[in-house]
């Protein structure tokens, strides 16, 4: 009896994680701070991180955790680079909001 | 024979044509006598062919295929020619009588600078004439037709400097044009009642309706309405007096042989649709009748050679529409061909005269000439006596022809025919007497002088046509032959058996006596007030009876016409132009260019550079991807 | 069943917990206590990592997100002396169309996912050794994004060097 574990349910998992991926575009709508919003996205990152291990875990297949591992190495590069980008912004313009970057208009 | 007809029917009109290209790429290059050489070498081609297919020719006709031309759903129009009896004898006049006007035009137009091209432009509607009257279509026909127009523009308005002669090359292309559209709709419902516009099939077809049917007059009035334009009857009349603008030459060949006569032409080749409607032939007749009578009133008064001898084109033109609508077909190519030769040898002469005067042309101012011109006064003598009718010229017998026909038809067409010859005779006297006889009263300045041979030889060559033209055509009761109707009785044979009503009989003797002797009192009366009572016409400005005013002004139908169709057209025109294109045409343009640029203007918001507004939108817009997908 | 609802309830726990502090990342106004929040948010989900059996995954998430991403923020926020007086201000209109639109994206996730099949099996967490099969399958199947992943660390290094460095005037 004991050998036949029951798990959470996939779906408990599925909610979760958009509940967090929605809660990481409102961030991303809602603030003018541009470093809140790359917050945001990494909040959307992981949300989707958690996903793919539950689905890996039901799968029993481990490339779904593989995958996870290669995604946060990508956002740990994108976040270096994405603040150094955010950082001449700051020395450019002497703010962070992200309504000063409107010189594409047109 | 047949065989030698297939094998030159092609270099016919390829001549003229060859001369036009050349001459029309080298202009500059050529020198001018290089130039005439070719031109009148390529007519003089063309004449040997023509008497080749001449002697050669087929009662019944032959085709040559040239190429296929259109070929579009079920209608094929071939490029091919017809070559029988009225072709050749066209062919024959066109070429032959072009070729000496030809020649005359080196010595005329040699002090012309733009000399070439004029060659060149003749050269282009000898091709186009060629064209008209070869085709196997009225399609082909057609594209002669307009052709001829194009070159008569163009050679009317030579002098291009001067704008009135712009205006009458205008207004030629203009009324022809109108005349046109006529000919185009009656081509469209010969299309449409015979499937197709080749001679053969429409005439075959036509055997099988009955006469008087409303289709057929239909196509015969519309075609009739082309050919009184392109033959200037009336009302489309009024361009060919003006169209003595272009050198004399262009109106000798156009306005007196050849253009003018692709009308009769015309009718002639339909003389199987014509016969079986006789409303349009009563119309052709009364049209020809009025309009010999009318234009010889006019001529009555005019003072420009070349007014006068225009005026007496027109109304010869309306003697040949008088003798094909009473029937007389060959009567009337038979008339065409003594036309041509005397018009052109007065037209020619008055060219000599005019070039002789330097530029001269009102015969108020000559006079005397007789001595000083006397190749010229000889020709031009006799060019006179065979407008007139008087025997043995050629005009008596073509114009006794048709007078005897009328008369068959009807002894009103007579009479009115009568009247004309009269009017004739007497105007073109007048034109001789105060041209030749008398005194000089050009002044003492001018010294007239006669005209090179380059310009007499083709005169004597059309005087002794104009002599001797005749007895191709000498009638039963003269005792000759009249070889000229037999020659062309197979092709007019199923038009004249398909009119209704038999031929009158008509007293020949008898009528060709009178009209002798009434041609003969009417030069004595003109004798008589110009030379014996030195009577000159008055110049101008000077007030002159009511009677004369009207016929000199040409009844005012110029004016006429001006006010009730010009006028009217141009305030329409600018009325259009106020206020429909002004305020709805351009305004619904400009407004859809507003439109764009409002549009534009509410598009550029969403490139506004705000990143925040992007990414707002692109989260609205995977909402709704996923939504749209559920769904 | 005692496991079972044990493991229901850790669940339940740190799910709440996790969307709490996410709000809070969002709706805070000081930068420095978003990021706070955010390290919160990170713990939680590598709580439920754990639950599922995933322990590298669980400890790398530690490591290099809260240990070293948030690091990276807090330096750069100190860095731009960031503070709640210098935070800028949204229209309350377009925040207004903000929560509505993702609350709208929630729903249409969750809508979409109705239709999916409801039997989807109940994960069994991982027992055994869970290192040594990730390991075998990073070095063979994915041997090739694992070095591409190397250069890609180099040129994110290279590229923020580069943007960081100051003009020499």
């Amino acid at each position: 009896m004991q050998e036949v574990i029951q798990g959470i349910p996939l779906n408990w998992y599925i909610t979760l994680s958009s509940i967090l991926f929605c809660i990481g575009v409102l961030g991303v709508l809602f603030r003018r701070n541009a470093i809140i919003i790359f917050m945001s996205i990494e909040l959307m990152l992981n949300s989707v991180n958690l996903l793919l291990v539950a689905f890996s875990a039901s799968h029993g297949d481990v490339a779904g955790q593989v995958f996870v591992f290669f995604t946060m190495a990508v956002a740990a590069a994108e976040i270096a680079v994405g603040l150094a980008i955010l950082v001449v912004m700051y020395r450019n313009t002497k703010s962070v909001d992200i309504d000063v970057l409107n010189r594409l208009k047109g | 024979m047949k065989d030698i007809i297939q094998q030159v029917a092609v270099l016919l009109p390829l001549f003229p044509l060859a001369g036009f290209i050349i001459i029309g790429l080298l202009n500059k290059r050529l020198s001018r006598t290089l130039a005439g050489l070719i031109a009148c070498g390529a007519l003089l081609a063309s004449f040997i062919v023509a008497f080749i297919i001449f002697e050669n020719v087929s009662p019944q006709g032959t085709e040559v295929h040239v190429m296929d031309w259109i070929n579009a759903g079920n209608f094929t129009a071939s490029f091919s020619f017809l070559l029988d009896p009225l072709s050749s004898i066209f062919l024959l006049i066109i070429t032959g009588v072009g070729f000496l006007i030809h020649v005359y035009s080196v010595g005329y137009m040699h002090d012309d600078d733009n000399q070439n091209i004029f060659f060149a432009y003749l050269n282009l509607f000898i091709f186009f004439m060629l064209m008209l009257v070869m085709g196997n279509s009225y399609l082909l026909m057609f594209v002669g037709w307009e052709g001829v127009g194009l070159c008569s523009y163009l050679l009317i308005g030579f002098w291009f400097k001067n704008k009135s002669y712009n205006d009458a090359a205008k207004k030629a292309f203009i009324m022809n044009r109108i005349g046109d559209l006529g000919f185009l709709i009656g081509m469209i419902l010969i299309f449409k009642t015979f499937g197709s516009t080749d001679y053969k099939t429409v005439f075959s077809q036509a055997n099988g309706f009955f006469s008087g049917q409303g289709v057929i007059t239909s196509i015969t009035l519309l075609l009739f309405i082309g050919a009184m334009g392109k033959s200037a009857q009336i009302p489309l009349y009024t361009w060919l007096p003006d169209a003595m603008a272009g050198p004399t030459p262009v109106s000798a060949l156009i306005h007196a042989a050849t253009m003018v006569t692709a009308g009769i032409y015309m009718v002639a080749r339909s003389g199987v649709l014509y016969a079986l409607a006789p409303i349009s032939m009563t119309v052709v007749a009364i049209t020809g009748a009025i309009t010999l009578v009318f234009a010889a009133t006019i001529a009555l008064t005019q003072n420009d050679i070349k007014k006068v001898l225009a005026y007496s084109t027109v109304s010869q033109l309306g003697y040949m529409f008088l003798g094909l609508g009473v029937g007389a077909f060959s009567a009337s190519v038979f008339h065409v061909m003594t036309h041509a030769f005397f018009k052109a040898l007065l037209f020619l002469a008055a060219g000599s005269v005019i070039h002789g005067l330097h530029g001269e042309q009102d015969i108020r101012k000559m006079g005397g000439l007789k001595s000083k011109l006397p190749i010229t006064y000889i020709v031009f003598f006799i060019g006179t006596l065979a407008i007139a009718g008087i025997p043995p010229f050629a005009g008596f017998f073509s114009k006794d022809d048709i007078l005897a026909h009328a008369y068959a038809s009807s002894p009103v067409y007579y009479v009115i025919g009568l009247l004309g010859a009269i009017m004739t005779s007497f105007y073109m006297f007048r034109l001789l007497f105060l041209t030749f006889f008398g005194e000089f009263r050009g002044g003492d300045k001018i010294h007239p002088h006669e005209s090179p041979k380059v310009m007499t030889v083709p005169l004597m060559v059309l005087a002794l046509l104009s002599t001797i033209g005749g007895f191709l055509g000498v009638p039963e009761v003269l005792g000759g032959s009249n070889r000229i109707d037999k020659f062309l009785e197979p092709v007019f044979k199923p038009a004249q058996e398909k009119m209704l009503g038999g031929e009158g009989s008509a007293p020949e003797m008898a009528l060709m006596v009178v009209a002798v002797i009434a041609a003969v009192v009417a030069i004595w009366y003109a004798y008589k007030k110009y030379i014996q009572d030195k009577e000159v016409p008055a110049p101008e400005g000077q007030r002159i009876p009511a009677l004369q005013k009207v016929l000199y002004n040409k009844y005012y139908v110029d004016e006429i016409y001006s006010a009730v169709i010009t006028k009217p057209l141009d305030k329409i025109s600018g009325f259009l132009e106020s206020i429909v294109e002004t305020r709805f045409i351009d305004s619904i343009v400009n407004k859809t260019g507003t439109l764009v640029n409002w549009v534009g203007g509410l598009l550029r918001y969403l490139q506004s550079g705000n990143v925040d507004f992007y990414i707002f939108v692109m989260v609205v817009g995977v909402v709704l991807m996923i939504f749209f997908k559920m769904m | 069943m005692m496991q079972d609802s044990i493991q229901k309830f850790t669940f339940l726990a740190l799910g709440f917990f996790a969307v709490l502090s996410g709000l809070m990342v969002v709706f805070t106004k000081n930068p420095v206590h978003s990021v706070l929040y955010l390290v919160l948010t990170f713990f939680a989900i590598t709580g439920e990592y754990i639950l599922l059996n995933a322990q590298f995954i669980a400890i790398v998430n530690v490591i290099v997100y809260a240990g070293a991403i948030m690091v990276l923020f807090l330096f750069v926020i100190m860095l731009l002396n960031l503070n709640k007086e210098t935070e800028p201000h949204k229209n309350p209109y377009l925040k207004f169309a903000a929560v509505i639109t993702s609350g709208l994206l929630l729903l249409v996730i969750v809508g979409s996912l109705k239709a999916a099949d409801k039997a989807i099996a109940t994960p069994y967490p991982n027992t055994g050794d869970i290192m040594q099969s990730l390991a075998k399958v990073l070095f063979t199947q994915f041997l090739v994004p694992f070095e591409v992943s190397a250069v890609l660390f180099l040129a994110a290094m290279v590229g923020a060097v580069m943007l960081g460095k100051k003009e020499i005037k």
